[in-house]
C-alpha cells in the first residue's frame, strides 16, 4: 500500500506509535479488530465529496490538519467546562469524559436498578472484555464507515451502558464529553455502547463541548442495541468549540416492538456532521428522529440520517430543524429506505429551515427508496426567513428587533425541544437556545 | 398631540396617501372612514412605522417628535399602540410572555417599575374581565386559532394593557358579534380619557354610536375629502360614499 500522499497516512503512523498503550492491548481479538479497521480506515480514506452521502460537506478543513492523540495531562480547565452541561437538581447518572478518558473524580452514578450497568469502556475492558467481543467488528454499511474504522482502531474510552432483560432506568444516563486540551490540534475517539435487553428502557443524554478556541476533532462512534419490546430515549447536545470538528457516527439496531427516540441539538463547532443509522430489525417497530441545529457565522452543520426499515409494520418520524444566520451552511440529508418485506411501513420526513441571513445557506436532501408497495411515506422541507408581518407586530407592541427577532427564533425551534420527554434535558436544551439568541428571549433574563 | 400635515406616503413603490392632515388632540376620538382601498390601513401603518411605508412629502408629529426618525418599537414606548385590522398569528410566542415583556420595557422605558408574574397576572386578569376573554386565550400562542372576534377584542385587551397615549384601531370593529361590539365599545371608552387620543378607523356607524367621535374624517384615494362632526357618519351611512362624488369640491381638512 502506498499511502504517502493520502491524508490517511499519518494516522496509520501514529497508530503504530499508540497501539501498544491502547486499552485491551492483552486481547488479540480487539488488536485484530484495530490492525483491520486501521487497513480498511487507509484504504477507504476519508469520505469525499463523490460519495453521495458527503456531497455537501467536504473535509478538507479536517484533513489539512494532522490530530494527534490527546494528551492526558490535567489543565484543571474541565471543572470549570463542565458547568454549563450539568442538569442542575434532577437526578441523573454522570460519566464524565475529559479528552477522551473517563474521569471518575468529575462522574457520578447513584444506585442503579439490578441489571443496569454504566461504565466506562476502558474499565470494561479491563473486566469483563468477553462481553463487548461481540459488539464489535460487525459488517458496517454506514456512509461514514472509513471514520467508523478509523473509531475502532484508535477507540480509547467511552461509556457502556447496558440494560438487563426488563430493566427500567430512571433517571437519565449523562454522558459529558469534553475536550480541554493545549498544545496542538488532538483528536479524541470515544465509542459509546448502549445495550438494551427485551423490556429494558432508559434515557441517554450525550453532551459534547470544548474549551477555549483549540482546535480538536471528536471521532465518537456511538452503538445502540434495542433488544425486543426495549424503549431508548437518547438525547444528544453538540456544542463544541468554536475551532472544533466534530464527527458522530450513530448505529442503531432495533428489534421487533422496540423503540427508540433520538433528539440532537448541534450548535457548536466549525465543521459538524451528525449521522444516524438505524436499522428497524424487527417488525412494529417505532422510531422517532429528532433534532435542531443551530449555525452562523462561518459553521458548517450537516445531519445524515439513514432509516431502514427491514421488517412490516415499521413507524418512522423524523423531524429537523435549522436555524441558519451568518455565512453559515447547513446540510440536511434524510434517507429512508423501504425493504422488500418491510409492507405496512409508515415513514414521514419533515426538515425545515429558517435562514437568517442572506448568505446562510442550507442543502436538504431527502431520499426515499421503496421497495415494498404497501407503504406510507412522505417528505417535505422547506426554507424560509423570519416572518416581516410578525416581527413586525412584535415591534408595535414595543419589543426592539433583536428581542422580536429572537423570540421568533426560539418559538421556531421551541416545539421541537418542547418534544424532548425527559425534563432535566429538556430546559438544559432551552437554557443552550437561550444562550444561542441574540439576546436572551421571553422576559426571563429581562423582568 | 398627533399632527399629520400634508402626508404623501408610498408603499412599495406606490403612491398611496396623497396629501393628508388630521390634528388630534389629547382627549379627543377622530374616525376615519373611507371606502375598500382608500389608504386607510396605510395611514394606520405608517403612524407605527411599518418598513417598506415610505413618507415622500409631508410630516407626521407625535407630541412635537418627528415620527420619521423613530423605529416602531420607539413609537411603542412613546405610547402609540395600533390595533392591526388583521392581528398577526404567531406560533410558539406565549401571548401571556409576550404581553408581560412587551409591558415592561415600555414601563422601564417610562421610568416605572418592572412587574413581576404575579404582579401582571393580576393587571391582564382585570383588564380579560373588561374585554369578557377568557384567560386560557392569552395562555395561548399570540392570536393562534383565534377566531376573527377573538383577535379584534385580543387586541384592545393588549391596549387595556398597554394604556397608549394614543391609539389607532383599524376595522376593530369588523367582525366582532352585536354583543362583542359593544363589549368592545365599551372597553375603548373606559379608556378614553383626557390625555389619551384615538384614532378608529371603521366602515360602519354601529361602533360610533357607543364610542362617539369628536370628528369624523373621510378619506378617498388616499386623501381626507370630509371633515365634520359626529353627524358626518351618519349621513354617511345614511347615502354611502357616492355622496362624496359632490362633496369632493369642498374638501376640508
Ligand atoms: N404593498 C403594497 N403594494 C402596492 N399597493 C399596496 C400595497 N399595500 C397596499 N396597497 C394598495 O394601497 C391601497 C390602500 O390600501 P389600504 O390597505 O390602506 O386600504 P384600506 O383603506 O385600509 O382598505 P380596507 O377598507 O379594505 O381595509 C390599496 O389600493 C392597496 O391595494
Ligand atoms: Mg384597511
Amino acid at each position: 500500500m502506498t499511502t504517502e500522499q493520502t491524508p490517511g497516512a499519518p494516522y496509520l503512523a501514529q497508530f503504530a506509535q499508540v497501539k501498544a498503550k491502547l486499552p485491551g492491548r492483552r486481547l488479540s481479538w480487539l488488536k485484530d479488530l484495530r490492525q483491520g479497521a486501521i487497513e480498511r480506515f487507509v484504504s477507504l480514506g476519508f469520505p469525499t465529496l463523490k460519495i453521495e452521502e458527503w456531497k455537501y460537506t467536504s473535509l478538507s478543513p479536517l484533513t489539512k490538519t494532522v490530530f494527534g492523540p490527546a494528551s492526558q495531562e490535567a489543565n484543571g480547565r474541565a471543572e470549570e467546562g463542565l458547568r454549563r452541561f450539568l442538569l442542575g437538581e434532577q437526578p441523573c447518572h454522570r460519566l464524565v469524559f475529559v479528552n477522551g478518558r473517563h474521569r471518575p473524580d468529575l462522574s457520578h452514578v447513584g444506585s442503579l436498578p439490578a441489571g443496569v450497568t454504566i461504565t466506562s469502556l476502558a474499565a470494561m475492558l479491563e473486566a469483563e472484555p468477553e462481553l463487548l467481543e461481540p459488539h464489535f467488528g460487525g459488517e458496517d454499511q454506514s456512509d461514514g464507515q472509513a471514520l467508523v474504522a478509523l473509531n475502532t482502531a484508535f477507540m480509547a474510552d467511552g461509556a457502556v451502558v447496558k440494560l438487563a432483560q426488563g430493566a427500567a432506568l430512571e433517571a437519565p444516563v449523562h454522558l459529558i464529553f469534553l475536550a480541554t486540551t493545549q498544545g496542538g490540534p488532538a483528536a479524541h475517539h470515544p465509542r459509546n455502547l448502549i445495550l438494551a435487553e427485551p423490556g429494558s428502557s432508559a434515557a441517554i443524554f450525550e453532551s459534547y463541548g470544548g474549551v477555549g478556541t483549540e482546535s480538536y476533532w471528536t471521532n465518537v462512534v456511538t452503538q445502540v442495541k434495542a433488544g425486543r419490546n426495549a424503549a431508548i430515549r437518547h438525547y444528544k447536545l453538540q456544542c463544541e468549540g468554536a475551532e472544533a470538528f466534530h464527527i458522530a457516527i450513530t448505529q442503531a439496531d432495533l428489534e421487533s416492538g422496540s423503540s427508540y427516540t433520538s433528539f440532537v441539538m448541534s450548535m457548536g463547532g466549525r465543521l459538524s456532521r451528525n449521522e444516524i443509522a438505524a436499522r428497524l430489525n424487527g417488525t412494529g417497530v417505532d422510531c422517532r428522529l429528532n433534532g435542531v441545529y443551530l449555525a452562523r457565522d462561518r459553521q458548517h452543520m450537516d445531519t445524515s440520517t439513514r432509516i431502514e426499515h427491514a421488517k412490516p409494520g415499521g413507524l418512522s418520524r423524523e423531524v429537523y430543524k435549522g436555524v441558519i444566520d451568518g455565512e453559515a451552511h447547513a446540510v440536511f440529508h434524510g434517507k429512508i429506505v423501504v425493504c422488500p418485506d418491510a409492507q405496512k411501513t409508515d415513514a414521514h420526513q419533515l426538515n425545515e429551515n429558517l435562514l437568517l441571513s442572506e448568505r446562510a445557506r442550507i442543502d436538504t436532501k431527502p431520499e426515499l427508496e421503496i421497495h415494498a408497495d404497501d407503504v406510507k411515506c412522505s417528505h417535505g422541507a422547506n426554507a424560509g426567513e423570519l416572518d416581516s408581518e410578525a416581527l413586525f407586530y412584535l415591534r408595535t407592541r414595543g419589543l426592539e428587533e433583536e428581542r422580536a427577532r429572537s423570540l421568533l427564533i426560539e418559538a421556531f425551534v421551541a416545539e421541537m425541544i418542547d418534544g424532548v420527554e425527559t425534563e432535566a434535558v429538556r430546559s438544559n436544551l432551552r437554557k443552550f437556545v437561550s444562550s444561542w439568541l441574540p439576546t436572551v428571549a421571553n422576559g426571563k433574563g429581562a423582568a | 398631540m398627533l399632527e399629520i400635515k400634508n402626508l404623501h406616503a408610498r408603499v412599495d413603490g406606490q403612491q398611496i396617501l396623497q396629501g393628508i392632515d388630521i390634528s388630534i388632540k389629547a382627549g379627543e376620538v377622530h374616525a376615519i372612514m373611507g371606502p375598500n382601498g382608500s389608504g386607510k390601513s396605510t395611514l394606520a401603518f405608517v403612524l407605527a412605522g411599518r418598513e417598506g411605508y415610505e413618507i415622500t412629502q409631508g410630516e407626521v408629529l407625535f407630541e412635537g417628535r418627528n415620527l420619521a426618525e423613530m423605529k416602531p418599537e420607539e413609537r411603542a414606548r412613546e405610547g402609540i399602540f395600533l390595533a392591526f385590522q388583521y392581528p398577526v398569528e404567531i406560533p410558539g410566542v406565549s401571548g401571556m410572555n409576550f404581553l408581560k415583556s412587551a409591558l415592561n420595557v415600555t414601563r422601564k422605558y417610562r421610568g416605572l417599575s418592572e412587574l413581576d408574574a404575579i404582579e401582571f397576572l393580576k393587571l391582564a386578569r382585570e383588564k380579560l374581565k373588561l374585554l369578557g376573554m377568557d384567560e386560557k386565550l392569552i395562555q395561548r400562542a399570540v392570536n393562534v386559532g383565534f377566531s376573527g372576534g377573538e383577535k379584534k377584542r385580543s387586541e384592545v385587551f393588549q391596549m387595556a394593557v398597554l394604556e397608549p397615549k394614543l391609539a389607532v384601531l383599524d376595522e376593530t370593529d369588523s367582525g366582532l358579534d352585536i354583543d362583542a361590539l359593544k363589549i368592545v365599545a365599551n372597553g375603548i371608552n373606559t379608556l378614553r380619557n383626557p390625555d389619551r387620543a384615538m384614532l378608529i378607523i371603521t366602515h360602519y356607524q354601529r361602533l360610533l354610536n357607543y364610542v362617539i367621535p369628536d370628528k369624523v374624517h373621510v378619506l378617498a384615494e388616499g386623501r381626507i375629502v370630509r371633515s365634520g362632526g359626529k353627524e358626518l357618519a351618519l349621513e354617511l351611512e345614511d347615502k354611502g360614499y357616492a355622496m362624496l362624488d359632490s362633496a369632493d369640491a369642498n374638501a376640508a381638512a
